[in-house]
Order: structure tokens, then C-alpha cells, then sequence
């Protein structure tokens, strides 16, 4: 190889793969910014300078307080979901990689389970909202076995179409972004540490809390982060399992869309990426802090 | 740990790891079992009678919706989803073995794709497009011809494509990282050193190795992209892919055939899956079989 074709390879090996993500997520993202500050009417957008569009997304927000304007409550509402959700993934996202890191001896059944918790996550995400229904409805399973059982005197409405039904689908479909990098942080833990700390006297419960918890920080931020910022910038979940009756930011900015209020969307759209982001923000300088104690 | 006897601990992680799975696959096996609901049948159990009416309803269509067009389109997007998600993961996966000016923010990037709202990525997609749109019309003025039966650039294969790629990419480059962190470099350099050139020490020596692993990075392309709805919902156009036409359906269609569309495009990912673990295996086995012949003497 002559010594130009070994630093231009780089280039244009990276080169497709970098126009599309150019192309396709720069320039828009960028598109989004700009269009945030144009003006519109009913029918078009016209490309003039102005900041209506924010104060049209914090409309009331100041004025209106303590009451909640349409945006503060919708994130307020958002961010509730994306708490109970991200407490839950995680707790169960770390139980079943902890049980896949250290109780399943042999690689070929740590795989062949692994690879049970990921098969669902390649099939539609649509249809595993829908399969709640004959589980969750009026006349579904849940509700015929209280029933049954005389727990409830009437079918229960709040399992499906509610709150309940959003974050038990949000759990359903996005543990496994929990699992994979909580698993992947397990599997560089050198086993010698924990038989260390069980020689030192450590509980089951010490050495899971002081030992394997901290070294799985950087698998337990990743997996935070990606089950955050995709429930917070939802709109399918929770518009299916909703109803379409509980409000999100994607929801919002979907339907203003619809009637072709672009830059009122992409207002509401850079709003959304700057609290995804500070959230991320957050999130990685926890683990930061807790590294300097 | 291997040897000791199970301790209570290892059970009841078994037994959440159980009810997990089954958290993961009751209600999948509960709409494949309603499906073959009898023609009298409901949305809920019990079953009444089997039959497979709702198949028989659904091959004939789902009302005004040609859920079959939406299935092919679907389908075909799928493929050439898969074929650039694994070329484009693969040729930036060997660039960034090396540094290179840019790679990282061409990573950061990428990881982003992966983390920003898909409902952000398909607005900007569709507004750029939508520009696009308004600048040929504009042009129409000079070139009529360019105008003449034009509608939009957005489609199937142009904004739709792009979306698709912007969801399945990271998960191939970052699948392709794990590959070459674990390739021992040292096969290609006995290769140069044999007077390969860079292409034939590529596809004699680096293609086979790291092929079991590009079975992977399809299996994410197609089924990713097969199922993808968020980041194609503002961005496609006229067309509706397979999961746009089912997210409409749930609220229209109150009879088990939904569930029957839903058994079949299960089924559909089901034997992607299974046709894709069973060649990664196929693959390994092969490889393991044919890897090396040392020991065996010249021939």
C-alpha cells in the first residue's frame, strides 16, 4: 500500500456512512432549528425571522402560575412516566442481568437466554401494544380472573387505556435497553473481586451493593439514558396504551404537524431535544460526581 | 462459582428471570392463540371455536386498506435497508480501527442518531424534504418539464430510506466495534506480508472471519427497519409502510383479524430471526470446521 492509501482509506471507508447521517439527521436537525424562528400561516411557511413560535410553546407558562400551562404540565406529565419507568427498567433490567452475569454457568446458556430477553425486541413494537388487549380489556384475562377469584366486584377499567397500561408497555418493550449494557458492565467484572469480598465476610446483599452496583455505573447510565430520552420523546406508546387520551410532547408536536404548523412543531421539537439533552446532561454528571467520592 | 450447589439466591432469580420471559412472550402467545378465534369469536378470551376465518378475512383484505401493498413495500424497504446497513457498518467499522480527522464527532453523531427523539429525526426529515419540495416547484419556473406530474421527493426510498438508515446504522457500527475489537490484527499483516493486496487480504481473510457476525448486523437492518414506525411517521410520504397502516388499524379494526395481521408479521420477524441465528451457527460451526489446518500436514 502506497503511503497516500493508507490515510485516505479512513475517508472514504467513513465517507458513506457519514453523508447519510449528514443528510439525514444533521441538515434536518439543523432544518428543525431554523424553521423553529420562521413564521407560518394556514396553508404555507414563510421564511421570516421571528420568535413567536417559543413564546407560543411557553404561552401562559409565567402568566398562569402555580397553575400549569399546556406545555409545563404535558413535560410534567411526560417526565412522571419517564421516572416511574426508568425506577422500574432498572430494577428489573439489573435483576435479570445480574442473574444472566453470575448464576447461569455455561457461555451456551447465558446465550441461548439472552438471546430469549432480545428475539421480542426485533418483532413489531405495534403489534406487543396490541397483545395487551385480550390480557388488559374490559373482558380480558386480568379482569376475569379478579373476577373469578371475587377481588373486585365489577371489570376494572383502569388496566387498560391508562396511565397503568402506558408504563406497563414502556416496561414491556424497553427493559432490554437496560439489560444489554447492565450485562455488558457485569461481564468485565473480574470474578475475583466479588470471591474477594465474600473472603473479606461480604453478604450476598454487600457485595452486590459495594461492589458489582458501582463497577456497573457506566451500564446502568447508558441503559438510564436510552429509557429516558425515549420516553420522554414518545408518542406512539403512549398515544396506543394511552387511547390516544393522554397528552406527550410527541403527541403535540405530531398533530401540529398534521395541520401544517411546521415551525410551531419544530419550536416544540427544539424544546423537547434541550430538556432530552439536559437530562442526559444530568444523568452523566451524576456518574461523574460519584466517581470524585 | 461453577460446582457449588444452587444456593436460595440462584432460585428466586430464576423464578423473576421466568416470569419475565413469560411478561416478555404471555401476550404475543396470547393474540397467535386468539387469531384462530372462531367466526364468532371476539377480541377476548374465551375462545370461541377455532377456525382460520381471520386469516381468510385478512388475505382478502383489511376494508379500504391494502395491507398487502404496505407489506411488500414494507418487505422491500427492509432488504435494502439490510444490504447498505451492513456495507456502510462494515466499511466505517474498518475505517475507525484507525484515527482518523473527524471520527469523533462522526461517533458522537452516530451514538446521538441513536439517542435523539425519533419524532425530532422524522420532523426534520419531513421539513427537508418538504424545502426540497419547494425548491423544484420554484425551478419550475425555468425547467417546466422538471414540474410536469411532479408531487414530492419524499417517498419510500429517498426520505423513508434515509429515516430507516438513521435507526439502524449506529446499532451496525456499533455491532462492528465489537467485532474488530476482538480481531486479532495479526492475520492481516501475515496476509500483507504474503503479498496480499488490500482487497484480496480483505476478502479472503477479514470478510470470513467477521462474516458470522455480519448475519447479526442484517438481522438489526431488516428487523429494525421492518418494524420501524416512529422515525417513518412524518417522513414517507404518500406511502404507508407495514407498522404505519397497523398503528391506524388499532383503533379502527375491533374484530380478531388484527390479531391474524399481527400473527403474521410476528411470524414474518420470527423466521427472519430463526432463518438468521440458524446461519450465524451454520456460519460458526463452518468456520471452526474449515478455520484452521494446522497440524494436518502439507497437502
Amino acid at each position: 500500500m502506497s503511503a497516500f492509501g493508507k490515510t485516505s482509506t479512513p475517508y472514504w471507508q467513513a465517507l458513506p456512512f457519514a453523508l447519510v447521517f449528514l443528510l439525514f439527521f444533521v441538515l434536518p436537525l439543523g432544518l428543525i432549528v431554523m424553521v423553529s424562528f420562521w413564521d407560518y400561516n394556514g396553508y404555507q411557511i414563510i421564511p421570516a425571522f421571528t420568535g413567536q413560535n417559543y413564546l407560543d410553546v411557553f404561552d401562559g407558562c409565567i402568566a398562569d402560575l402555580p397553575d400549569l400551562c399546556l406545555t409545563f404540565a404535558t413535560y410534567l406529565s411526560t417526565l412522571e412516566f419517564g421516572l416511574m419507568v426508568w425506577a422500574i427498567t432498572l430494577v428489573l433490567g439489573f435483576t435479570v442481568a445480574y442473574f444472566l452475569a453470575f448464576h447461569v454457568r455455561t457461555l451456551t446458556m447465558q446465550i441461548v437466554l439472552f438471546l430469549l430477553c432480545t428475539i421480542p425486541f426485533w418483532t413489531s413494537n405495534v403489534i406487543r401494544m396490541i397483545s395487551w388487549i385480550p390480557l388488559l380489556g374490559r373482558n380480558g384475562l386480568v379482569n376475569d380472573t379478579l373476577l373469578r377469584l371475587g377481588l373486585v366486584s365489577e371489570p376494572q377499567d383502569w388496566l387498560l387505556y391508562s396511565h397503568f397500561s402506558v408504563v406497563l408497555a414502556f416496561v414491556h418493550l424497553y427493559t432490554l435497553f437496560m439489560i444489554v449494557p447492565i450485562f455488558n458492565s457485569m461481564m468485565r467484572i473480574d470474578r475475583s473481586l466479588l470471591e474477594a469480598a465474600r473472603d473479606a465476610g461480604a453478604s450476598g446483599w454487600q457485595t452486590v451493593w459495594n461492589v458489582v452496583v458501582p463497577l456497573c455505573k457506566p451500564g446502568i447510565a447508558i441503559g438510564s439514558i436510552f429509557v429516558v430520552t425515549i420516553v420522554m420523546g414518545d408518542f406512539v406508546t403512549i398515544g396506543v396504551m394511552g387511547g390516544q387520551q393522554i397528552a406527550s410532547i410527541g403527541k403535540i408536536i405530531q398533530v401540529e404537524m398534521s395541520y401544517l404548523q411546521f415551525p410551531a412543531a419544530a419550536a416544540n421539537a427544539v424544546v423537547l431535544l434541550a430538556v432530552v439533552l439536559l437530562i442526559i446532561w444530568g444523568l452523566t454528571r451524576m456518574i461523574d460526581i460519584r466517581k470524585e467520592l | 462459582m461453577t460446582g457449588q450447589p444452587r444456593g436460595a439466591a440462584f432460585w428466586i432469580l430464576a423464578l423473576v428471570f421466568a416470569l419475565f420471559v413469560l411478561f416478555l412472550y404471555g401476550p404475543t402467545i396470547a393474540i397467535v392463540l386468539l387469531s384462530f378465534q372462531g367466526p364468532d369469536g371476539g377480541l377476548t378470551f374465551p375462545m370461541n371455536g377455532v377456525s382460520f376465518h381471520w386469516f381468510a378475512k385478512l388475505y382478502e383484505g383489511v376494508g379500504v386498506v391494502d395491507i398487502w401493498a404496505a407489506f411488500r413495500r414494507s418487505i422491500r424497504l427492509g432488504l435494502v435497508v439490510m444490504g447498505l446497513t451492513v456495507v456502510l457498518s462494515v466499511a466505517a467499522g474498518l475505517a475507525f480501527r484507525r484515527r482518523f480527522a473527524g471520527s469523533g464527532p462522526l461517533f458522537f453523531v452516530t451514538v446521538a442518531s441513536l439517542i435523539v427523539p425519533s419524532i425530532c429525526v422524522s420532523l426534520g426529515i419531513g421539513l427537508e424534504f418538504r424545502l426540497l419540495d419547494d425548491q423544484v416547484n420554484a425551478m419550475g419556473g425555468d425547467f417546466p418539464w422538471l414540474v410536469d406530474g411532479f408531487t414530492t421527493t419524499m417517498g419510500l426510498f429517498t426520505s423513508g430510506l434515509g429515516a430507516h438508515l438513521t435507526w439502524t446504522l449506529p446499532f451496525g457500527l456499533l455491532i462492528m466495534f465489537a467485532v474488530f475489537n476482538r480481531f486479532d490484527r495479526s492475520y492481516e499483516e501475515a496476509a500483507r506480508d504474503l503479498g496480499a493486496t488490500a482487497w484480496q487480504t480483505f476478502r479472503y481473510v477479514v470478510l470470513p472471519i467477521i462474516g458470522p457476525s455480519l448475519i447479526g448486523v442484517a438481522l438489526f437492518g431488516f428487523t429494525l427497519s421492518y418494524d420501524e414506525l416512529a422515525r417513518s411517521s412524518q417522513a414517507i410520504g404518500d406511502v404507508n409502510t407495514l407498522p404505519l397502516e397497523l398503528q391506524g388499524l388499532t383503533t379502527t379494526v375491533t374484530t380478531p383479524e388484527i390479531y391474524a395481521l399481527g400473527t403474521v408479521t410476528t411470524a414474518v420477524s420470527f423466521v427472519v430471526i430463526g432463518l438468521a441465528l440458524a446461519l450465524i451457527l451454520w456460519a460458526r460451526r463452518r468456520q471452526e470446521r474449515r478455520g484452521s489446518d494446522a497440524g494436518q500436514g502439507m497437502v
